[in-house]
């Protein structure tokens, strides 16, 4: 059992060294501006009309 | 900015998409058939191909890696190269990524069948697939990261941190487990033994849950889902959380399969605490799922594709719930070796990895041949019978585990066992599992429908294989410039520093838990009685990990009342010091076969009823759902191999004296004949050199070391521990 004591030690520091990373995280705001990634992939505007294989022979 | 005109390749993502319906449609078959092989023993066909033991990889095996894996890759295909504004990286490594794994799923289904298996659950395929596994892998991996090197977004959106986590999860998992010694082209032995073994192969079978059936699922969800529903996902904050997290967390965990176990109390209880602290990054995925979906829900009323991502999250969300609490080592008494496992994996197949493969299909089909679905009807009626399948499938499972545990811990009041029997205790469950067969059977029935509805939809359309498209082309990236981004936005954009990160973060978790167990002598306790096996019982050990036994019976008696009354002694972590692979098992169907030799155990069966019970289990015990191994009488031990396996075993470390192996033969001649004579006083004739004696033997090694009337072990092994 004595295991634990060195369980809880560790846990504790771990806990503590990602605390450190989250407060390091926001205020160096790492969480700022996030809203363009996620709106972005919802634009599909890239396929061209006279895209297809097809055409692409008809081209030929 | 230059405008870049480049072509997408949709045939790829419609390969993987066929190779999804087509593998789906085998595993769950073959689900079936094991499901019905539990319930009416007679399905097993008295067949060693169709036997239980072969048959559950090969449904494992089906739908992990043939079924989800080229879910995964059409995923993950067809999103990347959106995502990316790019073709993939190289036509030749596409090709060689699809028709490899399907090479591979062959090569594994033929294997597995003819019983050719390491014996480690979900890591059953023998070294030379291995290899091909970690080729394919890289070229998928390679074909990836290249993709993302000539990307035209500056900005790697999150689905991809997830794809590439996948990548260097499941590489090192594969490789590390896959550490294997050959003695043929079918056959090797595991390089770790006993509970080294044990942690490095839960360290994997954990991870493969998590990399393998999870972190390409949340990439896909992040995909997928704001796709269908036309919205951004949630919190982006929260997907950069709750990936690290879980990502670093997930390594820690796969002690929590070994609770109770033979394996030191400190990798348990840390097995135990990074399992309950997984349920935070889980639950960060799923709800931001969930609130992707607000304000939006009209959406999902009319919607089949979001009906299933619904279904998705929620069985994501019972599952990483559930898991946890199975690993608080109260709760895991009663859900190890019970259905409850079987039951939780379901939850989790059939409902996240099932319902957001079928949600990603049913969007994806018709984009990709740009035409709408066929039935949105027939799809609405897909969900509904897939939704009713999982409760039918799951429900009566966990009732049957609660049932059995209460049952295997019953005393009288005057103190006995009050099942005694472990047959009492598994004809009550049968009933269970015939619903359960109900609940596979609809699965399928939705799984066809869908088939019929996708490839309708497929002919009503044009799928584009080369599709043409224009994107701007990729500005010039400089280094991190600290007033402009901050440091996670500049990861987002490197993808090779991004991977060197995510895999150092993945990979701490394993090293804490498995370099210690290897290289610190205290960890694994020796045992002066245990002695290395007999020629005969390493023949005889090698029949059981082919006939998969392990898939029915554990060799693992815990220390619990109930337990060391039933089976005896409990386990020690000393016994299995010479076990390449280990064979504890997962799941008690039949009772535990770790005292199985011990002479004056209750578990102890003599010679004649081993060979009558293996012939025919039925006519021993007429509820009996075992299948009959009627060809271990026909066929004959291997004898060309036995001193390349005792070579093989020296080499691993198993204190076999110096040129055993050439006296092996004649040692193993000798206890066979022993053990035919003993079957001739009983009236049965039989040679000893058939396989059923070897099997016979090694059962009977099982536990013998330690018990208070040791048999002494033949002269040849004694000699060697000297």
């Amino acid at each position: 059992m004595n295991i634990f004591y060195l369980l809880i030690g560790v846990s504790l520091l771990v806990a503590l060294v990602f605390l450190g990373l989250f407060i390091w995280a926001v205020k160096s705001g790492q969480y700022d501006d996030y809203d363009t990634p996620p709106y972005r992939i919802l634009f599909d505007d890239d396929t061209v009309k006279e895209n297809s294989e097809q055409e692409q022979k008809t081209d030929q | 900015m230059e405008i870049q005109k480049f072509y997408y390749d949709n045939k790829i993502v419609r390969q993987f998409i066929w190779a999804t319906i087509v593998w789906g449609v085998v595993g769950i078959i073959v689900g079936l058939l094991i499901a019905l092989q539990l319930a009416f023993p007679v399905f097993n066909l008295d067949l060693s191909l169709t036997s239980f033991g072969r048959m559950r990889p090969l449904h494992t095996n089906a739908i992990i890696f043939a079924f989800v894996g080229n879910a995964i890759f059409a995923g993950v295909y067809y999103s990347l190269q959106k995502l990316l504004k790019t073709r993939m990286f190289n036509d030749t490594l596409s090709a060689i990524n699809f028709w490899g794994w399907q090479l591979i799923i062959l090569l594994a289904a033929l294997s597995l069948t003819l019983g050719f298996t390491t014996g480690k659950e979900y890591a059953e395929l023998e070294w030379p697939i291995d290899i091909l596994i970690a080729i394919v892998w890289i070229v998928f991996g390679w074909n990836m990261i290249g993709t993302i090197l000539v990307r035209r977004v500056k900005h790697i959106y999150a689905a991809i941190w997830w794809y590439l986590a996948t990548f260097l999860g499941i590489a090192m998992l594969h490789v590390v487990n896959s550490f294997e010694l050959p003695i043929s082209l079918f056959k090797s032995y595991s390089i770790y033994a006993g509970a080294q073994d044990a942690v490095v192969q839960w360290w994997y079978g954990h991870n493969a849950v998590a990399f393998f059936l999870t972190t390409p699922f949340l990439g896909l969800m992040y995909y997928y889902l704001p796709k269908a529903v036309n919205r951004p996902i949630y919190s982006y904050k929260l997907s950069i959380i709750h990936f690290w997290s879980l990502i670093f967390l997930y390594m820690w965990a796969g002690p929590h399969h070994l609770l109770y176990q033979s394996l030191p109390e400190w990798a348990q209880a840390l097995g135990t605490t990074f399992s309950v602290m997984l349920i935070a990054p889980s639950w960060g995925g799923m709800i931001n799922g969930f609130l992707t979906l607000r304000g939006a829900w009209d959406k999902v009323r009319d919607s089949a594709a979001l009906k299933f991502f619904v279904v998705a999250l929620t069985a994501y969300g019972m599952a990483t719930f559930e898991g946890p609490m199975m690993s608080l080592k109260n709760v895991n008494s009663i859900t190890h070796f019970t259905d409850w496992t079987i039951a939780h994996v379901h939850i989790a197949g059939m409902g996240w990895n099932g319902g957001l493969t079928f949600g990603m299909l049913y969007w994806l089909i018709p984009v990709l041949f740009k035409t709408k679905l066929y039935s949105q009807k027939l799809a609405n009626t897909h969900f509904w019978i897939a939704t009713l399948a999982i409760l039918l499938y799951a429900i009566p499972l966990y009732w049957s585990a609660v049932t059995q545990w209460l049952m295997w811990r019953e005393y009288t009041p005057e103190g006995f066992l009050a099942y005694p029997n472990f047959m009492e205790t598994l004809t009550q469950i049968l009933p269970m599992y015939s619903i359960r067969i109900i609940g596979g059977t609809l699965f399928l029935i939705g799984f066809l429908l869908m088939v019929y509805n996708l490839v309708k939809t497929m002919t009503s359309g044009v799928c584009v294989a080369n599709e043409a498209a224009e994107a701007p082309a990729l500005e010039k990236l400089g280094p991190l410039n600290p007033r402009t981004e901050t440091v996670h936005r500049w990861l987002e954009r490197k993808g090779i520093q991004f991977s060197i990160v995510a895999f150092v973060v993945l990979a701490i978790g394993g090293a804490v838990q498995i370099i210690p167990m290897i290289f610190i002598k205290s960890n694994v306790p020796t045992l002066k009685t245990v002695t290395p096996y007999t020629p005969l019982e390493l023949a005889g050990r090698d029949i059981y990990i082919r006939e998969g036994c392990y898939t029915c019976h554990s060799q693992m008696v815990r220390p619990f009342r109930w337990e060391t009354d039933r089976y005896g002694e409990y386990s020690k972590i000393g016994e299995f010091v010479y076990d390449h692979p280990y064979q504890w098992g997962s799941r008690r169907t039949g009772p535990d076969l770790g005292r199985a030799g011990n002479p004056v155990g209750p578990m102890y069966k003599n010679t004649s009823w081993h060979f009558n019970h293996f012939m025919d289990p039925q006519k021993m015990n007429e509820k009996s759902i075992m299948p009959k191994y009627a060809w271990l009488m026909v066929r004959g031990i291997d004898t060309s191999v036995i001193p390349r396996k005792i070579r093989a075993m020296q080499t691993l470390g198993v204190p076999y004296a110096e040129g055993y192996d050439a006296k092996a033969l004649t040692d193993m001649e000798a206890q066979a004949k022993k053990i035919a004579e003993e079957l001739k006083t009983a009236g049965i004739e039989v040679k000893p050199d058939r396989e059923i004696i070897a099997i016979i033997a090694y059962i009977h090694k099982l536990g013998r070391d330690i018990s208070p009337a040791a048999v002494p072990a033949p002269a040849a092994t004694e000699k060697s521990n000297k």
